[in-house]
């Protein structure tokens, strides 16, 4: 164990001095500034107003953006470290290999995670000192739905990471990854295949099974608990979960997903070509 | 301690390795030379545990690849090239320290002697520090431990004259309870360090010979060139080892690493015509230190 939290240091410490966390950090931080500055805790949508709207902007925003940057920071980092020779170095260091893979999983989560808590938290003590009031139950579940999808794709990461050996191809496969969970959400592919007379099994299936709509469906349910915005397609989901069950999904069947992802891509690490 | 029994590597078409055979004893320091292509890394990296191969590899009966904690605490690895590590350097040597149960002090002390303060330097990131402080640091990690199997990749490449004595000397204090394997692509890099030649050649071992184990690795020599007339490009290279000149400018004087010999022979080799006297005289004291 030791070793694991000696690697998920080590990759913290490492993560935190690269470029990419530098930028990262600055978009998550800029969207709440850009946010704050168009005034959008003053508007009003749906009945929301304040930091409830501009939480529910934030996350919408954050389900664009943080996929694409978790899996393109972790492969481009991942590959381009086997590449660069660090993985040479550092595994010839005594570390067991489950210790140095799921210390930089741990490591990495930490990192991405990190910023797009912060830059929520940032806001939350932004309305406080304004003396707005605090949404504590959309703050935490929103908290539990980036979470779940930050260990998602992190993990979705891990593997491509693996099962590529150059950071070129790694970075077309995990962005390939990122447009087809995309193009399967509602509002795009899903919806036209809707329209086409799909069987609605089949879109609840393929739904269910998208991590990023699933976050898009939880993140919806909670400022629209009907879920009116998603049309029939609703009742299904909330005859089969109900609210809270949903959302229980929502957070659980993301981190599983990753984790499964991750998992494989440990076994294919440790049967393969280390560096 | 080592042995290699009819080892294969394949990526894709291309064999790299083609069924080394090769056993390496403690005591044995064995320079791996040939050719860029060779082989010598991969071979490296099926010793490390890094690479899957056919055949069998083992240090000191276990497989790398399985048992690859307790085979890796006994080895010391230096790169060729350094990882572009963004830790502090001090973060570097408590990782390794940790890693291997070794003190990061004692990894200090040598990088001290090596002539790189890690101490002052413990908040600079690794990868902005010279060519020849991450080899010194490097080096450092790998003897500030208790290596029982030193695999080095050209060490001596990017250090300083001072610094190449004193890795001369870390590596003597080693040579009898350890196995070295120094790979380099040119033989009179290495040559005075080893006693064991394995040369590589389009993943085959093509030679493998024993060789004169005459040079104290801590000796010294003290040395005095003489030119014909004073040349600013042998000036040079001469400052670049050390030598100062006296008040005519012609002699210059200092003193070299005993291992250096035939490098340092090897550079006067470029200046032949310009030389017109070469005396080479063992410095008594340092063999005396060394037996004490």
């Amino acid at each position: 164990m030791k070793h694991l939290w000696l690697t998920a240091y080590n990759d913290i410490i490492e993560s935190l001095r690269a470029r990419w966390f530098m930028v990262y950090s600055l978009v998550f931080g800029g969207i709440v500034v850009i946010l704050f500055v168009f005034g959008l805790s003053e508007s009003r949508v749906m009945g929301f107003t304040g930091l409830s709207r501009l939480l529910v902007t934030y996350i919408q925003l954050s389900m664009a953006i943080l996929p694409i940057f978790v899996l393109i920071t972790t492969v481009r980092s991942v590959a381009g470290d086997r590449e660069a020779g660090i993985f040479e170095y550092m595994l010839s260091l005594p570390v067991s290999l489950a210790a140095w893979f799921w210390g930089r999983f741990l490591g990495r989560f930490f990192v991405v995670f990190l910023p797009v808590f912060m830059a929520m938290l940032a806001a939350l003590v932004w309305g406080v000192i304004k003396g707005s009031a605090i949404p504590w139950n959309l703050f935490i579940f929103y908290s539990a739905l980036l979470m779940a999808l930050a260990w998602c794709f992190l993990g979705i990461g891990m593997l491509i990471s693996t099962l590529a050996r150059s950071s070129d191809v790694a970075q077309g496969a995990a962005f390939l990854t990122w447009l087809v969970l995309l193009l399967f959400l509602d509002l795009i592919l899903l919806g036209i295949m809707i329209q086409e007379n799909l069987p609605p099994e089949t879109a609840v299936a393929i739904a269910l099974a998208n991590p990023m709509q699933v976050f898009r469906t939880a993140t919806m349910m909670l400022f629209d608990p009907q879920l009116v915005l998603l049309g029939p397609t609703a009742y299904v989901i909330l005859d089969n979960f109900s609210q809270a069950g949903y959302i229980a999904y929502a957070v659980i069947y993301p981190v599983l997903f990753g984790s499964l992802c991750a998992a494989i891509g440990y076994l294919v690490f440790r049967r393969s070509d280390l560096p | 301690m080592i042995q290699f029994s009819n080892v294969s590597k394949r990526f894709r078409r291309n064999q790299v390795l083609k069924g080394i055979n090769l056993a390496i004893t403690r005591g044995q320091r064995v320079a791996l030379v040939g050719s860029n292509g060779a082989g010598k890394t991969t071979l490296i990296r099926c010793l490390l545990g890094e690479y899957n191969c056919s055949g069998l590899v083992t240090v000191d009966e276990l497989n790398p690849r399985e048992f690859r904690q307790q085979v890796l605490a006994k080895v010391g690895f230096v790169p060729q090239l350094p990882p572009p590590l963004r830790m502090p350097v001090g973060q570097l040597i408590h990782f390794a320290a940790s890693l291997c149960g070794a003190e990061a002090e004692r990894m200090q002390h040598v990088a001290g002697l090596l002539g790189f303060d890690a101490v002052q330097y413990r908040h600079q990131p690794f990868v902005k520090l010279s060519g020849g402080q991450k080899q010194k640091l490097l080096i450092a990690i790998a003897l500030g431990r208790d290596s029982e199997l030193l695999v080095m990749d050209e060490p001596a490449a990017n250090l300083d004259p001072e610094a190449r004595h004193t890795l001369f000397k870390l590596l003597a204090e080693k040579q009898q309870s350890s196995a070295m394997l120094i790979s380099s692509h040119r033989l009179d890099e290495v040559a005075s360090l080893v006693n064991r030649v394995v040369e590589m050649d389009q993943g085959e071992i093509v030679l493998d010979d024993v060789v004169a184990d005459l040079v104290d690795m801590s000796s010294q020599l003290a040395c005095q060139i003489s030119m014909v007339q004073f040349e600013p490009a042998f000036a040079k290279a001469l400052g670049e080892w050390g030598f100062s000149s006296s008040s005519v400018n012609t002699i210059w004087t200092g003193i070299i690493a005993g291992p250096d010999r035939l490098r340092f022979l090897g550079m006067l080799s470029r200046y032949a015509a310009l030389l017109s006297g070469i005396a080479m005289d063992e410095v008594v004291q340092s063999r005396k230190e060394h037996v004490a």
